[in-house]
């Protein structure tokens, strides 16, 4: 029971660095980007080839994903994604898919369409037991990782001088603008951040999740959850959610069929949407 | 009286539509060989032709439209097995069937923004899936709906190897439709939902009665998914779970957007490019057409959809 617990926070704690950068891109700048997961995949590629090919250490790999995903999003970013902020949500949700489509078969024709797997270095693989309870070692380093950043992005949108500037450039874009608030620099940079923790959160979850070309179709439906059940009004809001989905996913898979977990975690998304389309946490504006 | 001639005037038929039917309704007597992918395009062009009542008519964004497809086909399969071998008989109940979850699951979409309506009707098709997957002694799970035997068509035409018959089956079908679905649109009740999608406070402070002009069109365009996946299980005898995968509905809206919303053609011309499209470009492998159809949706975008189907539409509104 307690394992499950743990290993459904430590999965949602994962979910939650995966989605984050949508949680800013879709609930924050109201841009609807399905092709989110296309960046964790880049990530999560990164962390397999560096360490087959090169040997590098897998701690080495995860800011290398961080980097590599930040600079395709920073690129993206500035080429294309620009032009579509002010568009309708149909023409960002064709766009985006189309970016998808392009990543998955570009993976696909280049890397082959088997799913790949890393091995961990020897301290963080086991489990210890802490009070009769078994704790998988490298869950409780997500765990810790995870929380850190999660505590740090807060602190950066709430405290700092960037994040108050971004939630002014969210609130209203012209406005800011006229104040003197960098407006395109902002989004740009907010954009990068957002892809790169992507990156980061499918460099960690290669080992968990598995990495397949697929990875960004797959999990899609996961981040959009996290994103529009959590509200769209911070990041407190995403992160309850992404434990809550995560721990009755693992539950849900633990004591139900898998096919019934899935179940369950649809069901109630749709039922949550349609009481309060404004998310969970997320008061009504 | 202005107001009905012009919506009389807007509802004639001009000839380049004449010819396109006539075309198309002629192509069942041509010699064997296409007919089989001529089925596909005509029961991908009557999937999209729903779609297109709901998002090109009414405005209601569905990433899961798939929904009332694979409803439609699980439920012409599994009335052809169990009630009767009769396939119009058992497209008319799946289309009924169709349309009443069309008409319960509508409920769900009224309220909230594009983003809650996306992720409901995304949900509905992951949930119709889930459960087809888990109930494996009704739907066959991953093997596949198996051992439908369809009976011939009005009793007398029997479902042959090379699809002529089905074509015909589907083209008739698509074809009824499509004329009743001009029919709605261009009535009084079409315009109203035009009026919904570009404003809808507008339109309900004129009198227009949203909410159910909303559940109508809703329920309208399920009973038409329904048809659709009722043709496919029908004329290939088999249901398999991809009917309700995400891809089926990303297809769909592909599709429609190729050929262009809010225009009943959209659909029928979409289905034959991306189906022709398909054929040609996945032969050598099948990634390259799902980079070349990301690459068209991603210019198709940034260019904008308005710009490339501007030229077309003036000859057949």
């Amino acid at each position: 029971m307690a394992t499950i617990l743990f290993d459904g926070v430590a999965y949602g704690m994962l979910l939650f660095v995966l989605a984050c950068g949508l949680a800013v891109t879709l609930g924050l700048m109201n841009f609807v980007n399905l092709a989110h997961g296309a960046f964790a995949m880049a990530g999560g590629y990164t962390t397999v080839l560096l360490m087959d090919r090169l040997n590098v250490p897998f701690l080495a790999c995860l800011p290398a994903a961080f980097v590599l995903s930040a600079v395709l999003g920073l690129l993206l970013e500035r080429t294309l994604y620009r032009h579509m902020y002010g568009r309708s949500h149909l023409d960002q949700v064709l766009f985006s898919i189309g970016l998808v489509f392009m990543a998955v078969a570009a993976t696909d024709y280049f890397l082959g369409s088997s799913q790949r797997n890393i091995h961990l270095p020897p301290w963080l693989q086991g489990r210890v037991e802490v009070l009769g309870v078994a704790i998988g070692l490298y869950r409780a380093f997500i765990i810790v990782l995870c929380g850190v950043l999660a505590l740090g992005l807060q602190l950066a949108l709430m405290r700092t001088r960037f994040g108050s500037r971004l939630r002014a450039a969210v609130d209203d874009a012209r406005v800011a603008r006229g104040l003197g608030i960098p407006v395109g620099t902002i989004f740009a940079v907010t954009f990068a951040v957002g892809s790169g923790l992507a990156g980061l959160g499918g460099a960690l979850g290669t080992e968990l999740l598995g990495i397949d070309p697929y990875f960004p179709l797959k999990f899609m439906i996961y981040f959009l959850i996290v994103v529009t059940v959590g509200g769209t009004s911070g990041i407190a809001g995403p992160f309850l959610a992404s434990l809550l989905l995560g721990i009755a996913d693992v539950a849900g898979k633990y004591y139900l069929s898998s096919a019934l977990g899935g179940f369950v975690i649809y069901v109630v998304m749709i039922v949550v949407l349609v009481l309060r389309p404004q998310g969970l946490f997320a008061r009504a504006r | 009286m202005k107001a009905a001639d012009s919506l009389a005037r807007r509802a004639r038929w001009r000839w380049p539509e004449i010819v396109f039917w006539l075309l198309a309704l002629a192509a069942i007597a041509a010699p064997a060989g296409k007919h089989l992918i001529l089925n596909e395009i005509a029961i991908l062009a009557l999937f999209a032709l729903s779609l297109d009542l709901i998002l090109g008519y009414a405005g209601i964004i569905s990433l899961g439209h798939a929904a009332f497809f694979g409803f439609g086909a699980y439920a012409a399969g599994l009335i052809c097995k169990y009630a009767t071998a009769d396939p119009v008989l058992g497209l008319l109940l799946a289309m009924l069937l169709s349309a009443m979850l069309g008409l319960l699951t509508s409920l769900l979409v009224l309220r909230g923004s594009d983003l809650t309506r996306l992720m409901v009707t995304l949900g509905m098709a992951l949930v119709l899936h889930e459960i087809a997957n888990a109930l494996p002694q009704w739907t066959g799970g991953a093997d596949g709906l198996q051992g439908m035997a369809v009976g011939p068509l009005l009793g007398r035409f029997d479902f042959d190897l090379f699809g002529r018959t089905a074509y015909g089956y589907s083209i008739v079908t698509l074809f009824v439709l499509f004329v009743l679905a001009r029919r709605i649109v261009k009535s009084p009740f079409g315009v109203s939902l035009m009026a919904i999608r570009r404003n809808s406070l507008r339109a309900s402070a004129l009198g227009v009665p949203v909410n159910r002009r909303l559940i109508a069109v809703y329920a309208l365009g399920a009973a038409y998914a329904g048809a659709a996946g009722a043709l496919l299980a029908q004329t290939t005898a088999y249901v398999s779970l991809d009917v309700l995968e995400f891809n089926r509905s990303a297809d769909v809206l592909l599709t429609l957007i190729i050929g262009g919303t809010g225009w009943l053609y959209g659909g029928i011309v979409g289905a034959f490019v991306f189906k022709v499209l398909q054929d040609l470009l996945s032969s050598g492998a099948p990634q390259f057409w799902l980079f070349w159809l990301g690459l068209f949706l991603v210019v198709l975008a940034l260019v904008g959809r308005d710009r490339l189907h501007g030229l077309v539409r003036r000859a057949m509104p």
